[in-house]
């Protein structure tokens, strides 16, 4: 018989048959794994079976191979009812659950992730949520081996006056170099600048384009349904809740390099 | 026992909700058994129901008439309630405290089930909010996390039509004991109180 217990974060979970789901979860130790659960829909798991909520599995298979089972006990208040009122941040977390649970290879732990995404839905109710939230896609991008380099300039220029980031490379440009690429680099957030800067909303888009660029010609390049609809939901809804339209920049064209 | 159109009955039986193979076995005994008074009643239901039930064009409601006897009800106020299902909406009308009418989107969105805006009569609830004079849009849909995505959703796509938006609230069920509570129905409607007095 194979089983182990850990610490997790439920990351979906999708009916099957009439009364269990199969749960897809993040465990601290055990990384992304799934699972079924019996009595999905009853009273006491409903709400237990949450994406967001952080609970205790203990997994069971009679073989290592097998989907196995799932009992889930409750390990606090998840976050999704301090968010549930407000739609960009309880996207924010949909967007999380869903590039995880799209993008991170089965039964693979990642210790690190899970730390990050556990202090993200903390801080997704408090007031710098949206940094927050980018710069947990930034080591997001770094855990699946995509890091982006943010801390120099790429063609040699001051690392003080950072102001742009290749689309293609990942690597930032100071003002002075990226100057007459400027139409084709993208914006680097003021929050991520050396020396830091407001999160305004327009920086939360930048930082949102800048991270949803990497997510789609590096993580998810070769996804057949490419980023997760919920994070592109994300980005047009964070868009359309924060800013109004009359202050929205047009999109970017950002090609390459 | 040989695979016959008993067996048959008896398989179709057990792929419905609530029934497993033991139980079909007893409804297919019970209906044998009582030929006249309950299995052919039965058959004549069932195919009336096939014969005339279709979903209603403008609400989504279960029913034999088109347009359906909700929407036809010219009593019923311009108000919009958004339920995800049929099972939802007659829920709602249980109740017997609301006068108004429907729009079944056929789901809510979900990640991990597949299903997207494209999936759900979003564009056709806009296109009623617009034809229609409606004055309120209810968005009755559960509290979860995929529910109240579907909600804000939804919120978004109304907005430009300038109707009023509002939604079921959240919190304690009537006859709840806290104690008996889960922790997130207790957060939820501590965020979600109300002014007493």
């Amino acid at each position: 018989m194979e089983q182990w217990t850990d610490c997790a974060i439920i990351l979906g979970a999708r009916p099957h048959g009439e009364n269990g789901a199969v749960v897809s979860v993040l465990g601290r130790d055990h990384g992304r794994y799934t699972g079924y659960v019996h009595g999905a829909h009853s009273s006491r798991m409903r709400g237990l079976l949450e994406s967001g909520n952080r609970v205790h599995v203990s997994w069971r298979a009679r073989v290592a191979d097998q989907l196995g089972t799932f009992a889930i006990e409750t390990d606090g208040a998840g976050a999704a009812p301090r968010i549930l009122h407000d739609p960009q941040r309880l996207a924010a977390m949909l967007s999380a659950c869903a590039l995880c649970e799209a993008a991170l290879p089965d039964r693979e732990g990642h210790a690190g992730l899970f730390s990050g995404l556990e202090a993200l839905l903390a801080h997704l109710s408090g007031e710098h949520w949206g940094a927050a939230y980018i710069f947990w896609e930034i080591a997001f991008l770094r855990e699946l081996g995509f890091g982006l380099d943010l801390s120099r300039c790429a063609l040699g220029g001051d690392p003080q006056t950072l102001e742009w980031v290749s689309p293609k490379s990942g690597r930032a440009v100071s003002r002075e170099k990226g100057g007459p690429y400027a139409d084709r680099l993208l914006p680097l957030p003021a929050f991520l600048k050396p020396g830091g800067g407001d999160d305004a909303p327009e920086e939360i888009i930048k930082g949102l384009d800048l991270t949803g660029r990497f997510l789609e010609i590096w993580a998810f390049a070769h996804h057949a349904s490419g980023v997760p609809a919920p994070r592109q939901r994300f980005r047009a809804g964070f868009e359309n809740g924060a800013i109004p339209a009359q202050n929205r920049d047009k999109p970017r064209n950002v090609t390459a390099v | 026992m040989s695979d016959g159109p008993i067996d048959h009955l008896i398989r179709q039986l057990s792929a419905l909700p609530g029934l497993g193979p033991r139980s079909a076995r007893r409804a297919v005994l019970h209906l044998l058994s009582r030929r006249d008074s309950a299995l052919e009643i039965l058959v004549r239901s069932l195919e009336e129901v096939a014969r005339t039930t279709h979903a209603c064009p403008e609400c989504g409601n279960l029913d034999t008439l088109s347009p359906c006897r909700l929407c036809r009800d010219t009593h019923r106020r311009p108000v919009i309630c958004v339920v995800a299902s049929v099972a939802d909406l007659w829920a709602v009308e249980r109740t017997k405290s609301y006068r108004g009418r429907y729009h079944v989107l056929g789901g809510v969105l979900s990640a991990l089930g597949g299903t997207g805006p494209e999936d759900l009569k979003l564009e056709a609830l806009v296109s009623r909010v617009r034809a229609c004079a409606i004055e309120e849009v209810i968005l009755a849909l559960g509290a979860t996390v995929e529910g109240q995505a579907t909600a804000h959703y939804v919120a978004d796509m109304l907005r430009e039509t300038g109707v009023r938006i509002s939604r079921l609230s959240h919190g304690v069920p009537v006859g709840g004991e806290l104690d008996y509570l889960d922790d997130g129905t207790i957060a939820l409607a501590l965020t979600a109180r109300t002014q007493a007095g």
